[in-house]
């Protein structure tokens, strides 16, 4: 019961998120009157829950941008104070990025919870804000030439032209609500997976839907009702509010953002490309609300002005806000929820730089005579520890950030009952788990160790050399380390 | 796909619509030829040409018009194209009463004004034939309706201009001023088709550079 009370932050967020973000990918398609707004929000819900169950569920064992949250009622507050926010720049009708009001609800609790922000979150925000409309921009400006050039010389019936416009707004945007579903459920419902209330189902041993496919349906069906019920006031932004749109420049719109998305934040794409010894493009943070704010001004600007500089504005305020807000309304809720209504929102943990911890960092070649005022104390807060440090050696920034990491004390067992029950054969290769089961029994104190042991048994659980070929291996690789980390803890569990 | 059997029949229907509109332009020459050379047959066999042809025209007219609401097509230029459609409808009907009035008033022509609106009916037909090449390309060739446009208001000027010399020279005839005023009233009726197409001419221009854009 408790749990489903937890999950309803993430339905709301999911809510939220669907009547935000529909207008990214059918904004302009609904604004043209090209297609129906109940059209487009059936289209748009039915891929995205398409997506979310689908492809989504490979996020399954991730956490999502909220796994940064170590508590239950704190994830549930993230959440809230993220939903909230998103909800709030709805209703004034501005198309905002839902991850960075998550990212910003996060920075919230780290401050609530003297956790330290990694200082990289904040420059990808900023990053997006102006990178990514710059770039959206450009590419609808090449689109448009291209496809006005295209038009020229097949010079369509008016008739034919407007089918096809019709079919491409289509298309795009159900590619487009499939991507938002994929990439958003774990941000809006993988947090929730450890605790889900749902188990599988076998249906005549012919196919079994898993419970974490459930919970993603049930928060996709959350995303979903929110296109149908909400959506419509940010469709009305990004479909003519903002800028007069005609039929083919919508459709240049959406293809322009979704290029950018493929071209400057697909990992696999660099990865197909490196591998094949071809030049790649720069990754950059982008966000498709961004995206699709970019290629209209720069459309607009192309052919001519006729923006609302009014709408711009409050837009771009709205971008600037977003993670303000969702931030300091995360730290109001945290302390409401840990102080009226009592709840654990941060788990403590417990730093120690030990004799082993002392050897590691020598290993690396983090040496500092100041070192030794610190040895054997134990840190609860992390900010505290950082600061001290910063203060009382002369390590630079990224080393006190890498002694923060290997001082992390816990307890990580490898009980066999736990390898059975938790871990998912599938996603692990034969040699990982193999390497894992060797391990059986043994037990670390810090998360480093347990890595370490792993990278002994086999090379395939060694993080490879950074190259643009090796990212998604060594992403792929982080990510299913984290989860043993989260799953073989105990000292956590046991409280 | 449903989305492109639609446009395909719409397609169709406009292009036998303004074939329709064009074929009336060459039956309006055909019927004031007859009428100026007393053939009785064939100006009755205009008269019932234009009948039907102007009762397909709207017909077709008005099946485009519900297709386009009804399916919600190009939403951006519908209102463009129902006027249209609207105003190239309204030449037939032109040609259709101006027709008639010469069935019905059977106006007395002398042989010396014969050549006067032989040339106008020519003027006034070429003009209508012309918008009608420029409304066509208004769907498939945005850039060419300006090509054709000139020639329509280069039509709608002759036409003018034989008007014109056709009235004064009736009066500054002896003819009784009844018979000087019937004979501009009918030069009057030739004269108005080429009006009509120029109409739809100044539209085009404006839908052109709307689509354009």
């Amino acid at each position: 019961m408790e749990t489903l009370l937890f999950l309803s932050s993430g339905l709301f967020l999911g809510w939220s998120l669907g009547a935000n973000d529909a207008a990214n990918v059918f904004g302009t398609a609904v604004g043209t009157r090209m297609v129906k707004f109940h059209t487009a929000a059936l289209v748009c819900s039915v891929f995205i829950v398409l997506g979310a169950t689908i492809s989504g569920a490979g996020a399954a064992h991730t956490l999502g941008r909220l796994g940064a949250v170590n508590a239950l009622a704190g994830s549930f507050t993230v959440a809230l104070a993220s939903a909230l926010t998103t909800f709030w720049m709805t209703r004034l009708r501005i198309p905002v990025s839902t991850s960075q009001s998550i990212v910003g609800a996060i920075i919230g609790w780290n401050l609530y919870s003297s956790s330290v922000t990694d200082t990289s979150s904040l420059t990808k925000i900023v990053t997006t804000w102006v990178a990514c409309p710059l770039i959206s921009g450009v590419m609808a400006v090449l689109l448009f030439l291209l496809v006005r050039w295209l038009l020229k010389v097949t010079k369509p019936h008016l008739l034919r032209l407007d089918a096809l416009t019709r079919l491409g707004l289509l298309l795009v945007g159900a590619f487009g609500s499939y991507s938002l579903g994929a990439n958003n459920i774990a941000n809006v419902m993988g947090v929730f997976v450890p605790d889900s209330p749902f188990t599988d189902i076998d249906f005549f041993g012919l196919f079994t839907i898993t419970g974490v496919q459930q919970l993603f349906f049930l928060g996709a069906v959350a995303i979903g009702v929110g296109v149908f019920t909400y959506s419509r006031r940010v469709m009305s932004t990004v479909g003519g509010g903002l800028a007069r749109i005609s039929p083919v420049p919508a459709l240049v719109i959406v293809l322009a953002q979704s290029l950018t998305l493929f071209l400057f934040a697909s990992e696999s794409l660099e990865f197909f490309l490196a591998s094949r010894g071809l030049p790649t493009f720069p990754l950059v943070p982008v966000s498709s609300s961004q995206a699709v704010i970019g290629a209209i001004v720069g459309l607009s600007l192309f052919k001519g002005g006729g923006i609302r500089y009014k709408v711009l504005g409050e837009i771009s305020l709205g971008w600037v806000a977003t993670p303000l807000v969702a931030g300091v309304v995360a730290f109001l809720l945290l302390f409401v929820m840990d102080n009226v209504f009592d709840q654990k929102v941060q788990t403590v943990q417990e730093y120690r730089l030990d004799a082993a911890v002392q050897d590691e960092m020598e290993r690396r070649g983090i040496v500092d005579p100041g070192l030794v005022d610190f040895m054997d104390l134990t840190y609860t807060n992390p900010s505290t520890l950082k600061d001290n440090l910063e203060k009382g050696t002369d390590l630079s920034s990224k080393q006190v950030d890498l002694v923060l990491e290997l001082a992390l004390t816990g307890r990580w067992e490898i009980r066999p009952g736990v390898i059975a029950r938790d871990v998912d054969k599938h996603w692990l290769t034969g040699d990982q788990m193999a390497a894992l089961r060797s391990l059986q029994g043994q037990s670390f104190d810090h998360a480093w160790q347990f890595q370490q042991a792993l990278a002994a048994a086999s090379p395939q659980w060694q993080a490879r050399p950074k190259a643009a070929t090796n990212k998604i291996w060594n992403k792929e690789l982080s990510s299913k380390l984290s989860f043993l980390y989260r799953v073989f803890r105990t000292d956590e569990q046991d409280e | 796909m449903p989305l492109f059997r639609t446009s395909k029949v719409l397609e169709k229907q406009i292009d036998d619509f303004l074939d329709t509109v064009g074929e009336g332009a060459l039956v309006f020459r055909e019927g004031i030829l007859s009428y100026l050379g007393n053939d009785a047959d064939g100006f009755a066999s205009a008269i019932s040409k234009i009948d039907k042809l102007e009762s397909r025209a709207d017909k077709l007219s008005r099946e485009v018009e519900a297709h386009l609401y009804r399916h919600s097509l190009i939403p951006e230029h519908r209102g463009d194209v129902l006027g249209l459609l609207e105003n190239t409808d309204n030449i037939i009907d032109r040609i259709k009463t101006s027709l008639h009035q010469f069935s019905v008033e059977q106006p007395d022509i002398p042989e010396v004004y014969h050549e006067g609106f032989r040339k106008l009916a020519d003027a006034s037909c070429e003009a209508a034939e012309a918008v009608v090449v420029s409304a066509r390309a208004f769907f498939r060739d945005v850039e060419a309706v300006q090509d054709n446009l000139y020639k329509v208001h280069h039509f709608e000027k002759e036409a003018d201009h034989i008007s014109d010399s056709l009235k004064r020279k009736v009066f500054a005839s002896d003819l009784a001023l009844a018979h000087k005023i019937h004979l501009r009233y009918f030069a009057l009726n030739v004269e108005l088709v080429s009006d009509k197409a120029e109409e739809v001419a100044d539209r085009l221009a404006i839908y052109a550079i709307k689509r354009n854009v």
